[in-house]
């Protein structure tokens, strides 16, 4: 009887690979930081891409997408231990990944040892990544972290009078990237920043760093995330900080501005710059919010999307999209998607994005204020948008090129 | 004290100049050349407050850890769940009841509970088998940490911090004296203040329990020779049940201490296991003291750490286990 019905079994599942067989797959790794400090990012990054197929489909011509999710702990090696388990063990065709700065340019690096693949940047936003030495087969449809604060520092400077201010970050890339956006623009206008201090990721206890803050300075630049924003800030309520705070591109966010508990009134008020702004009226903003909305019930998702959640969503619209203009045609070493992937401009929910020469996003900026919609829950809203953001930031190449890459000291604070 | 002085003289020395050195430094104004050199006072204030009580939290994690470890001889390697477990129920209680004082006594309990079912239903049946015990709470703590994501999720919590507690106090120390001849006091997060009180009160506690009771006796002489206190006559399994509730339940309530003035979220276990392994290593397995010497030193190196070489700090928890494995293998404070 037992052998009977396993034969039964093993035959039905037979039957069901054969038919699965009869269509023809295109097997998509997807990676994202589902577990450490930056869980919440990537459980919303997901939510993002789940967001892009429900709207756009699994279907390209006559072939059908399949996903593989695989977790990382935001670390450079657990980065490319998924995207070769997603490689080597499941056969995927592309990869859609990774999540966080560092990961980016591991994965990078890693992408150049399997130049038939093609490998779609999820959200992370290390200048490096695609600036030093590009992978040729690698696409990163989200600005990076330098460009998620154009317009940070002269906002400051010029409507809220700051001159002096002081930076906390986590001590990697993006970080890096995003303080060397803000140093740029804020000392270039005339501003100090007297102090930089860096705290490795993964923080827990942050009260001496915050006894260590200066005191004579016009406001606190934030640049931490997820679970590091989330203690600092409870640490800087019970030591009765009264600062102006600023915050990085994903400190002022969605995973923080929801977070459980009181911390998090701290940040309104505070001004911070970003690739998306919550109360953006444009339709097609609105329109993701709303998708983004429906997709999930209220207990399962933030009020609104966060960064990650968007930058997903992009990525993912890049991979269909491409895909169906060249009718998932993956021969050649998948030259022809590469080439559409190179060509296409996006319509993203945050607004306009198409593609440098070295497959890094020119795109568009907000700069944000952080207000209470009155019942409690924290949004950023626009005051400034600047299109057309590239990863030189203006500057003329050359000139970029002298500053230097981002690093705890780089940018000097100086007029470049 | 004596005896010590008198068998090693240079040691005591170097002890007292130490001690001396370091009450200047809390209670003199630095002179300007210091300030120069090594940054502000209050800078230096804090971090040595915030390894002290920093230093409180491991202990009330690692306390229960080596208890566990002392009398059973059991590597409890799913004790970082526990103290995850009873931070949860503490968020649990504190959101739904708003008491922050009934959220501590519930996650005592409950994982106390817990703690008595894995010695139940676990560890009694491999008594003695040290790497099966330690393989079986490996997996129990994979098990554990994913049931705990699917329940609550990978979001941040924090327990709420009650309005009384909320907010700096001044501390009568004097970081530095204004132009004007005012001087400035320390200011320093209460709720810090509070919790390093509470696990020193819970130190003693369990010091005088141990030494001063009846079944503090039994436990210790458990501690010292398992098999001749069960031929005397005592039940030994339920003191195994009791000492293992209040070694989970000790993980419990530093959880939701934890939450308070931390955050939980998946990952905090095996941080708290870490760091609890590595002050019972430093202060020696088995021993309640060594536990809180090793704590002590382990949130200080922490926290000065972080302040005066930010980028080495993480290296350096890991560097007092080393020279301590190195020169004093059994732990700093260890009976045999």
């Amino acid at each position: 009887m037992l052998k009977g019905s396993l034969g039964l079994i093993a035959l039905s599942s037979l039957l069901l690979s054969g038919t699965a067989f009869a269509q023809e797959k295109i097997k998509v790794g997807v990676t994202a930081t589902l577990e450490g400090t930056y869980t919440v990012l990537g459980e919303d990054g997901i939510r993002g891409f789940q967001t892009a197929l429900n709207v756009l489909g699994k279907k390209v011509g006559d072939k059908e997408l399949e996903f593989v999710i695989a977790s990382t702990d935001a670390t450079p090696d657990s980065a490319v231990r998924a995207v070769r388990k997603l490689i080597e063990q499941d056969k995927v065709q592309i990869l859609l990944s990774p999540l966080s700065g560092d990961e980016g340019i591991a994965v990078k690096n890693f992408a150049k040892t399997h130049p038939e693949l093609t490998f779609i940047n999820a959200a992370s936003g290390a200048q490096e990544t695609t600036y030093v030495d590009p992978a040729p087969n690698f696409f990163r449809y989200n600005m990076d972290g330098a460009q998620w604060q154009v317009g940070l520092g002269k906002y400051a400077y010029d409507e809220k009078k700051y001159r002096k201010i002081a930076t906390v970050g986590e001590d990697y890339s993006f970080i890096y990237t995003q303080v060397f956006g803000l140093v740029l623009e804020f000392c270039g206008a005339g501003g100090q920043v007297t102090n930089r201090q860096w705290v490795p990721l993964g923080t827990k206890d942050f009260a001496s760093v915050i006894a260590a803050l200066p005191d004579d300075v016009d406001a606190i630049y934030l640049g931490l995330g997820g679970a590091d924003a989330v203690n600092f800030l409870n640490q800087y309520q019970q030591a009765g900080g009264k600062a102006h705070l600023m915050g990085g591109s994903i400190m002022i966010d969605q995973t923080i501005l929801s977070s459980k508990g009181n911390a998090k009134n701290a940040l309104v008020g505070t001004l911070a710059a970003s690739g998306q702004a919550d109360t953006w009226e444009d339709p097609g903003w609105q329109k993701f919010v709303k998708d983004y909305q429906d997709a999930f019930p209220p207990n399962k998702r933030f009020p609104s999307p966060s960064l990650l959640a968007t930058n997903y969503y992009g990525s993912t619209m890049a991979l269909v999209l491409a895909l169906r203009q060249v009718n998932g045609d993956l021969s050649d070493n998948q030259s022809k998607y590469k080439a559409a992937l190179a060509k296409i401009e996006l319509d993203a929910p945050n607004g306009k994005i198409k593609l440098d020469a070295n497959r890094q996003a020119i795109g568009t900026n907000f700069v944000t204020e952080v207000v209470d919609d009155g019942k409690g829950a924290l949004f950023s809203k626009v005051v400034k948008v600047i299109p057309n953001v590239n990863q030189t930031l203006g500057y003329d190449p050359a000139v970029f090129a002298k500053i230097g890459l981002p690093s705890r000291t780089v940018p000097e604070c100086k007029k470049y | 004290m004596t005896r010590f002085v008198e068998r090693h003289p240079a040691w005591a020395l170097i002890i007292i100049i130490a001690v001396a050195v370091a009450l200047w430094l809390i209670f003199a104004v630095w002179p300007p050349g210091l300030e120069e050199a090594i940054g502000r006072k209050r800078v230096f204030l804090n971090a040595l407050f915030n390894g002290i009580t920093l230093g409180g939290l491991y202990f009330l994690v690692a306390s229960g850890f080596t208890l566990i470890f002392g009398l059973m001889r059991n590597v409890n390697l799913a004790h970082g769940s526990l103290y995850l477990f009873g931070g949860y129920v503490g968020y649990a209680i504190s959101a739904s009841t708003g008491s922050w004082i009934l959220s501590f006594i519930v996650a005592f309990i409950l994982t106390a509970l817990v703690g008595v079912l894995l010695q139940l239903l676990v560890f009694r049946r491999m008594e003695g088998q040290d790497l099966r015990q330690t393989m079986v709470t490996i997996g129990l703590s994979i098990v554990f940490a994913d049931l705990m994501l699917w329940a609550c999720g990978g979001d941040f919590y924090q327990v709420q911090t009650p309005n009384w507690l909320i907010g700096p106090i001044e501390l009568p120390l004097i970081t530095a004296v204004k132009s004007s001849g005012e001087p400035v006091y320390l200011r320093y997060p209460l709720v810090r203040l509070v919790i390093f009180l509470a696990s020193v009160i819970i130190g003693i506690a369990m010091w005088l329990a141990l030494n001063r009771t009846r079944i503090g006796m039994i436990i210790r002489a458990g501690v010292d020779d398992r098999d001749i206190l069960a031929a005397t006559g005592v039940r030994i399994q339920i003191v195994f049940v009791l000492v293992f509730a209040l070694g989970a339940g000790l993980a419990g309530i530093a959880g939701v201490v934890g939450g308070t003035f931390q955050s939980l979220s998946p990952g905090e276990d095996i941080r708290f296991l870490l760091a609890s392994l590595v002050v019972v290593i430093v202060g020696g397995m088995g021993s309640i003291p060594g536990a809180a010497l090793g704590a002590l030193i382990i949130g200080l190196a922490e926290q000065l750490g972080s302040v005066y070489i930010p980028t080495y700090a993480i290296v350096v928890t890991f560097l007092i286990m080393v020279l301590v494995l190195a020169l004093r293998p059994q732990g700093l404070l260890a009976r045999r």
